[in-house]
């Protein structure tokens, strides 16, 4: 396992770096759009339901800042994987390399752009008056699981891609809804009570929760959530690993 | 012990099911009764082994299925049935020039493709400058691939993929890359590799390479195995193979015949021998029509004259 590890490390760089200057190829302000791209979000989504719901909620801009900084970053990886077997087909129909490497790349990718929108993310911190203190060091603890996930979910949906193309038009589907349901932009007291644990059975709230647990009510939340986190996480990884394990061979017939 | 075993070999493609012609056309084949799913042996029942130090040619005609068998050995493909047994670690130089980056300058597109090949850092960060002076590319390095000539990619990614020391090397028709300069040079670092003791697998079109190189040989044809066994008489055989006329092509059924074919083409090749000799070969004749014309010489004669020209060419 070690020697493999090592063995593919330079590999891993490689890929990392070529799509790093892939992603970023003619534009002007190159990675600035990592820090970019979430800020006008943020303030978009701000300048509309600020008025609608921020009156009922603390912190309502952090409120949405957290939710839309996981709900990118779980977009940006789930829909990189599913693309990166595909695009990489002209290379393991030819040399024999493991081919969930092109995922991580793609997932590693996100996750340098998901670090790069905490900066702005503590900027806002600081302009919001959040105090700040030794808790926020959980938030590592929803970051690694959180990669973990939508490593996982990419896993099985870049398999289907290569056998359904449907699948990238169904994906993009289900993510606006799954935008809607997250309670990304509004407070989950739109649900009455008894409702409520309804978000818990999405992954992705439960990670959004995580954070603004941690940011805006600066506490640790319960251990339930640490176990949905991990739970979560390993379901959807488990099921990707045995995808791949299956199909490994299955899918140079279909590329 | 085998280096290379490769036991009962079959490969299928499936095309026609649902995945491959989307729900529309599923349903409509469904109603209209039609719809079924078509199988394909690229490869059946290949069965070869090989030592350390050999190596094997394999050739066919188009679509005979030595590029998906290559694939299997590499590990790349999975038969359908039967087994692949290699030793050691296997390096394949197949299709060479894709896979490479279009957007990438030249310089990265060498690291990736090390990268991918295997190579450590450190191997490529002493390597790269050997690689590019290899290809010729010296004045190119920060080019993007795509703005390279088709001859520069392969040369390029020849000169990449031909460092490895591996055990057990694949090369799938990449010794007819580049301008006749820089064919003589592959060939020769080829020839390098392989007197390394390596065990080795050729893919050519072209037969006079494979006897070059080559110590045994595979005959594919749409799948089929039809011999393996040493260079000579199977590259004989397959040069008869390939002078019959399209109408009157016959693949031999056992060893017998197969030594019969060669026979013929060694008496053909003598004929043309003697021909040269004497100048009275026909200016600007085919190959592959001088071939032919020299095979029916041989079918022409009698028992006698066979075994005449049989004895002078033994003599040789």
């Amino acid at each position: 396992m070690l020697e493999k590890m090592k063995r593919y490390r330079f590999l891993f760089e490689e890929l990392v770096k070529r799509d790093f200057k892939k992603k970023y190829k003619r534009t002007i302000l190159g990675m600035l759009w990592s820090v970019l791209a979430p800020l006008l979000n943020v303030l978009v989504l701000m300048l509309v339901f600020v008025n609608f719901f921020g009156r009922n909620q603390d912190h309502f801009i952090i409120y949405i800042f957290c939710g839309t900084m996981v709900m990118s970053f779980y977009t940006e990886t789930t829909q990189g994987c599913m693309r990166a077997l595909m695009a990489n087909a002209s290379i393991f129909t030819k040399i024999n390399v493991p081919k969930y490497l092109f995922l991580l790349s793609k997932a590693f990718q996100a996750f340098i752009n998901f670090l790069l929108t905490l900066v702005v993310f503590f900027a806002f911190c600081v302009g919001d008056g959040i105090t700040f203190g030794w808790h926020m060091f959980a938030m590592l603890y929803p970051m690694l699981w959180l990669l973990i996930l939508s490593f996982g979910v990419g896993m099985i949906l870049s398999a289907m891609y290569v056998f359904f193309r449907d699948v990238e038009y169904l994906y993009s589907i289900f993510l606006t809804l799954l935008n809607y349901v997250s309670a990304i932009f509004y407070p989950t007291t739109m649900l009455p009570e008894q409702w409520r644990f309804l978000f818990y059975c999405n992954p992705v709230f439960v990670y959004i929760d995580y954070f603004r647990t941690v940011f805006i009510y600066s506490e640790i939340p319960s251990l339930l959530i640490h176990v949905l986190c991990v739970a979560y996480a390993l379901v959807f990884l488990g099921i990707g690993c045995l995808i791949y394990k299956k199909c490994n061979h299955e899918f140079l017939y279909y590329v | 012990m085998a280096v290379v075993e490769c036991k009962n070999v079959s490969i299928r493609y499936k095309t026609g099911d649902l995945k491959a012609i989307g729900l529309k056309d599923y349903v409509l084949q469904k109603i209209r009764g039609k719809y079924k799913v078509t199988e394909f042996w690229a490869d059946k029942d290949i069965t070869f082994s090989l030592e350390k130090g050999d190596m094997m040619g394999i050739v066919g005609t188009n679509g005979a299925g030595k590029s998906t068998l290559l694939k299997a050995v590499t590990g790349i493909m999975i038969p359908t049935a039967g087994t692949v047994k290699t030793v050691g670690n296997v390096a394949a130089l197949l299709e060479l020039a894709s896979g490479f980056d279009p957007e990438l300058s030249v310089r990265e597109n060498t690291y990736l493709r090390g990268a991918l090949l295997g190579y450590t850092k450190e191997f490529m960060v002493e390597k790269y400058d050997e690689i590019i002076a290899f290809a010729e590319l010296e004045d190119f390095q920060d080019y993007m691939f795509k703005q390279l000539s088709s001859g520069m990619k392969s040369r390029l990614a020849f000169s990449i993929a031909c460092l490895i020391e591996p055990d057990i090397l694949i090369l799938d028709e990449v010794l007819s890359v580049g301008d006749a300069g820089f064919k003589d040079k592959s060939a020769e670092r080829i020839k390098a590799i392989l007197k390394s003791g390596v065990t080795g697998i050729l893919v050519s079109h072209s037969v006079q390479q494979v006897r070059n190189l080559c110590n045994k040989c595979l005959w594919l044809d749409h799948g089929k195995q039809i011999a393996f066994g040493p260079c000579n008489v199977i590259c004989n055989a397959y040069s008869a193979f390939l002078a019959l006329p399209k109408d009157k092509k016959r693949l031999p059924a056992n060893d017998q015949e197969l030594n019969e074919m060669s026979d013929r083409f060694l008496l053909a090749w003598k004929l043309g021998v003697d021909e040269q000799a004497t100048r009275t070969n026909p200016v600007g004749e085919s190959e592959t029509a001088r071939l032919q014309r020299l095979m029916s010489m041989v079918d022409a004669m009698s028992p006698e004259e066979r075994k005449e020209l049989k004895d002078r060419l033994n003599k040789k």
